[in-house]
């Protein structure tokens, strides 16, 4: 069985067959599905990396908008690339842990309000300067700065100053946050020369690649930077290049044609055609994105609890994950959270589609006549459709739901966080404490739900300030439940991420971070001889 | 060149320059009531209002409308397209390659296009109503009528992907040697070609037929022409007027209408240009483009007239 076992994921090295399908036959010879990946994973590492070659990824989520500083990425290609010409402090691993980067370690104060990080010696900028901790000091200075135009200048606002203090860097915090660490990984906080204060847009870091050519829109090409200090383990490829395609049809294309090696955003819809083209592997794995429906808790007729319950009833999640994301993905349970995060408590009850249930809360509710759901095709892939089909679910139980669409330019400034009822996406943050800070605690900026309530507050403060993990998780479980049960928002599915490779990538990594291996795919893969 | 004909080439001139003018205003109003705004645009869904005031300062969208487009109006008489709300680069100098790009694609298809369309539609004339008129029209208005995507992915799955002779990603860019260029260029052109084809022979066709019915080319036959020579030698000249206005036409459409091809094959050229530009409400872009394509446009149509006006003799040689 071993020896099978052994051939099967050698197979999988190689690109010959599929992880999925790897993991189907695992299960069938009788092996956990943990034990069945470690197993492909140390197959990885024994066939080796082979060095060499141009690896080209095709991406959408480029425009010719697109800029070389950090602090105005907001789409794929761009911070993509940012992941192989720039580095942070540290680095999320796929499995939610931290590892350190351009920071060897760090630690807190008792009470979490002071941080030190201690800064790694002789890292190399591509400009041949050495990187200091005044270049990390400058680099927080320019993104958490007020007048700052920076993607991360929400998660830097608790940071009172930042200093330098010989070898490492001290981050003193208005209020204690124990996530601090996990907020360095942002990929807006590249490391630049002096912060990218002189030149924000020079693309110079310390990452493997070195940026050669920047065509916004078009293509970005790093080349294999010699002094890269982490050498053996990333930027295999000689040279790396990420073309842009937006077009779907266009990018299976060029995947299949060999135009490029590996390509992002695989719509769920053709995920079984792409799977059947010989030599071409579809790497999906379960991220932290959802899809969701929110209602503003403070207008009427949401700000009735047994109308939001009626409406939480009337989804029926399975239909969800299997319609409109194809089974690529896994049900929601009305919380931004699911098992990719840490310290995430599995035991609270799903909730079901129930019609009885939201008849009931709808009656009891007191609200009579439709009820209006906006939503457009940029909200998330399927949105119209998964709009259509939430109303006749919800017909079932006696609930009106109209559904307006709404044109796609202008959604997220005209509608989302501004209609009482509407359908949006949400990314994902790196930790609980940020996605709940980020979208449901009652100041913050995008609390599109309007959720205010005082408890799940003030649990969320106490929590950010615990170093004990034990109390932390539960008291994570406690907000979750008022969120479940109170909130305004309704999370039918969270979604995979989906890209796909040809048989000439070696060494990808299932990470649910981000898209594309946790978009290392260019630096972490190779080019099989 | 005598008076009149002066006169007249040199109205139409400054008629197209009033039209420009005229498309500017349109432009500049057009970009204000597109929804959303600029610095939420450009900042996205995670943008903090403390992030936007200081964007919206720093791009002066705090000044009344009329202000902004006199601005404007004079940066671009004086050749200053402005910069770019989305990136800080200056407009004239990334626009320049991406305007190249869409001139060469636009060329590459003009110089297939255009001599084969003719050639057709005399062919059309010469056999008409016969097996090999019927066999032109009917496959000419069949590439026409399918939507160019869908020819666009055909070819892409059998020749690119199938037999990959061509690349299905037409990726241009600087220092491309030539050779690679043409091939890249390849399936776009072939498309193009197909939908300007036939609108362009029709109307080769239906000008000419309509100048064969008249007294001189009877007298040509008459004195024993053979049927070919009749068509190349006193038919097509007489209607060359309408023949030029229907190329022009298909000209500006070659540059200005074009981006559903450019998205299909990855071309980075002007269309694309434009319309990630208008999703990030990149305002000085959409209106330096959107000002591009009309000067493209109107300046066809003044040539086409020009044409017409210089090729009919009514007017060069007036009594």
């Amino acid at each position: 069985m071993s020896k099978e076992l052994d051939y099967l994921s050698r197979q999988v090295t190689r690109g010959h067959l599929s992880r999925r399908d790897f993991l189907g036959r695992a299960a069938a010879l009788g092996v956990t599905t943990v034990f069945a990946n470690s197993l492909l994973s140390s197959a990885a590492r024994a066939e080796g990396p082979v060095k060499g070659g141009t690896l080209k990824a095709g991406m959408t989520g480029g425009a010719s908008t697109d800029s070389l500083d950090p602090a105005s990425w907001q789409s794929q290609v761009p911070y993509k690339f940012g992941r192989q010409w720039g580095e942070q402090l540290v680095e999320i691993q796929p499995d939610g842990k931290l590892n350190p980067k351009l920071a060897e370690e760090w630690g807190s104060s008792d009470d979490a309000k002071v941080w030190t990080f201690k800064i790694r010696k002789g890292v190399q900028f591509h400009d041949g300067k050495e990187m200091t901790p005044d270049d990390v000091v400058a680099t927080i200075e320019r993104h958490s700065d007020a007048n700052s135009k920076s993607g991360a200048l929400g998660i830097l606002g608790g940071i009172e100053n930042v200093k330098k203090d010989g070898d490492t860097v001290v981050f003193t915090l208005k209020e204690a946050n124990a996530d601090l660490p996990f907020l360095m990984d942002d990929y807006h906080l590249m490391i630049q020369p002096n912060g990218g204060k002189d030149n924000p847009t020079a693309g110079i870091g310390t990452g493997p690649y070195k940026v050669v050519t920047n065509q916004p829109g078009v293509r970005h090409i790093g080349e294999k930077f010699a002094n890269y200090w982490d050498g053996d383990k990333r930027g295999h490829a000689d040279q790396i290049e990420i073309i842009v395609i937006n077009d779907a049809t266009a990018r299976t294309a060029a995947l299949q044609s060999g135009q490029v090696h590996m390509i992002n955003r695989v719509e769920p819809k053709i995920v079984d055609l792409v799977k059947r083209v010989p030599g071409v592997t579809i790497q999906n794995v379960a991220g932290k994105g959802h899809y969701v429906f929110i209602a503003h808790c403070n207008t009427a007729p949401f700000d009735n609890n047994d109308l939001r319950l009626a409406l939480k009833y009337a989804m029926n999640r399975e239909e969800m994950v299997k319609t409109i994301l194809r089974g690529y993905g896994s049900l929601g349970n009305d919380i931004p959270i699911n098992k990719a995060y840490p310290l995430f408590s599995d035991d609270i009850e799903q909730r079901t589609y129930d019609p009885d249930k939201a008849a009931f809360h709808f009656k009891k509710s007191g609200h009579d006549g439709p009820v209006l759901l906006r939503t457009s095709d940029v909200a998330f892939p399927g949105a119209v459709d998964a709009a259509q089909l939430y109303q006749q679910s919800a017909a079932k139980a006696g609930i009106t739901i109209e559904v307006k669409r709404e044109p796609g330019d202008g959604y997220f400034s005209e509608v989302w966080n501004k209609q009482p009822f509407s359908t949006s996406y949400w990314g994902g943050r790196p930790t609980q404490d940020q996605m709940y800070s980020t979208a449901y605690y009652s100041k913050a900026d995008w609390n599109d739900t309007r959720f205010f309530n005082d408890k799940f507050d003030q649990l969320l403060i106490t929590a950010r300030g615990e170093l004990d993990e034990g109390k932390r998780k539960q008291m994570y479980r406690d907000m979750a439940v008022i969120l479940r049960d109170e909130g305004g928002v309704i999370v039918p599915m969270f979604n995979d991420f989906i890209d796909a490779t040809s048989a000439k990538v070696g060494g990808w990594v299932p990470d649910g971070n981000q898209e594309m291996s946790g978009g290392y795919a260019l630096s972490r893969c190779w080019l099989n001889a | 060149m005598s008076a009149p004909v002066l006169k007249l080439v040199a109205q139409r001139i400054a008629m197209g320059l009033l039209l420009l003018l005229a498309v500017s205003v349109l432009i500049f109003v057009g970009t204000q009531i597109l929804p959303g705004d600029v610095a939420q645009s450009i900042l996205g869904q995670s943008a903090t209002p403390q992030a936007l005031e200081n964007l919206r300062r720093d791009m002066g969208l705090n000044d009344p409308a009329y202000v902004r487009y006199l601005r404007w109006l004079g940066g671009i008489l004086t050749g200053d397209l402005g910069t770019a709300l989305s990136t800080g680069q200056d407009i004239a100098s990334s626009l320049k390659e991406r305007l190249w790009n869409t001139l060469f694609l636009a060329f590459g298809a003009a110089v297939v296009s255009i001599p084969l369309a003719i050639m057709l539609g005399l062919l059309a004339v010469r056999y008409r109503n016969g097996v090999v008129d019927k066999l032109i029209s009917g496959l000419g208005l069949a590439s026409t009528s399918l939507p160019e995507f869908f020819t666009g992915y055909l070819l892409i799955y059998f020749v690119a992907v199938r037999l990959q002779w061509f690349p299905s990603v037409s990726t241009v860019y600087e220092g491309m040697p030539f050779g690679e260029r043409l091939s890249a260029i390849a399936l776009p052109v072939t498309v193009l070609t197909l939908v300007v084809l036939a609108h362009m022979m029709r109307m080769t066709r239906a000008a000419i037929l309509n100048v064969m019915q008249s007294a001189y080319i009877e007298t040509a036959e008459l004195k024993g022409l053979s049927p070919f020579q009749i068509i190349t030698r006193h038919a097509f000249p007489n209607a060359i007027a309408p023949i030029v206005n229907v190329v022009m036409l298909n000209l500006a459409f070659l540059v200005v209408g074009v981006v559903v091809v450019e998205v299909i094959f990855v071309y980075p050229g002007m269309g694309q240009y434009l319309v990630d530009h208008v999703a990030k409400r990149d305002v000085p872009v959409v209106q330096a483009c959107g000002l591009i394509f009309a000067a493209v446009y109107i300046s066809l149509n003044i040539i086409a007239d020009i044409v017409a006006i210089v090729s009919n003799p009514r007017l060069r040689h007036p009594k």
